[in-house]
């Protein structure tokens, strides 16, 4: 595979330029389909504050492919990716008009052997973290 | 509501073959609104050193939410109090196109967190040749009313 990136030329504490990913309904809408989940909490407003959410929310796993996103960008590499996983800490509220931004940042937590390194990731929505524990371990050049 | 300590442990015969296409894949990276080109472009994954398109890190999803395991209404799960809680996936490679893959869950967990209920799932995706693709461990929540 073909990282972008060279182990040797990372540093522990290294950061990852931050990405601001913007969120619309339409967007939740192609995700549904695309993913098989059609929980009505992400595209029905009513059914959402029915069972007690402030709106429509984001499916984590939207959330969770923009961190991902973040990780293969700066990598070069979707096939670089050893293991991703993440805590959903809070959800990403997508109004109807405006729609959301997912802030993405990522630091170098770690290095390991065979050229694998350990990015830490945050991911903010309306000022709330809405990963937390977000790490993703990728196999450097 | 409390879900069926019963299934704690239970495994689940594994999933009809699901076939991973090169149209499938672009529709999930289009829907996650990722232009990366070896999602799409044959050329440019294998430019990237893949024998054909390989699929987004988070693609598993489609074929690892726990599908059959989950819908048992024996198991008690309200769907529309369900929130995510952790996702993390171990990868010995991308999900590629021509893949033709099963998924084999089980519930490793279930327990009370304040007035919701946690539900931990383990799936192991691999080809119908035996080779290991990932394994996922999914936390779903049901929330308390």
């Amino acid at each position: 595979m073909t990282a972008k990136v060279k182990y040797e030329e990372v540093e522990v504490g290294q950061e990852l330029p931050a990405r601001t990913y913007p969120v619309h309904r339409i967007d939740l809408v192609k995700y549904a389909g695309a993913s098989g989940d059609f929980n009505p909490i992400h595209w029905n407003e009513s059914f959402a504050r029915s069972v007690g959410l402030p709106d429509v929310i984001a499916h984590g796993m939207y959330t969770m492919a923009q961190g991902g996103r973040f990780v293969t960008d700066w990598v070069g590499d979707p096939g670089a990716i050893l293991e991703y996983g993440v805590r959903f800490s809070s959800m990403v509220v997508v109004p109807d008009e405006g729609g959301a931004e997912i802030k993405i940042t990522g630091v170098v937590e770690d290095k390991l052997d065979d050229n694998a390194v350990v990015v830490a990731l945050t991911a903010r929505s309306a000022g709330e973290k809405v990963l937390t524990r977000a790490k993703a371990t990728v196999r450097l050049a | 509501m409390a879900l069926n300590r019963d299934f704690i442990g239970r495994t689940f015969p594994p999933s009809e073959p699901y076939e991973v296409t090169r149209v499938k894949i672009k529709e999930f990276a289009d829907a996650i609104g990722d232009p990366n080109p070896v999602y799409r472009d044959r050329e440019a994954a294998k430019a990237a050193g893949h024998p054909d398109v390989i699929a987004p890190p988070t693609f598993p999803i489609v074929i690892s939410l726990g599908g059959a395991s989950l819908t048992d209404p024996e198991l008690g799960l309200n769907f529309a109090m369900v929130v995510h809680g952790e996702e993390r996936f171990e990868y010995t490679r991308p999900l590629r196109a021509g893949d033709v893959v099963t998924c084999e869950s089980a519930i490793a967990g279930i327990r009370a967190i304040g007035r919701n209920e946690r539900l931990d799932i383990q799936t192991v995706v691999t080809t119908v040749e035996g080779e290991h693709i990932c394994t996922a461990y999914n936390a779903i929540v049901e929330r308390g009313a």
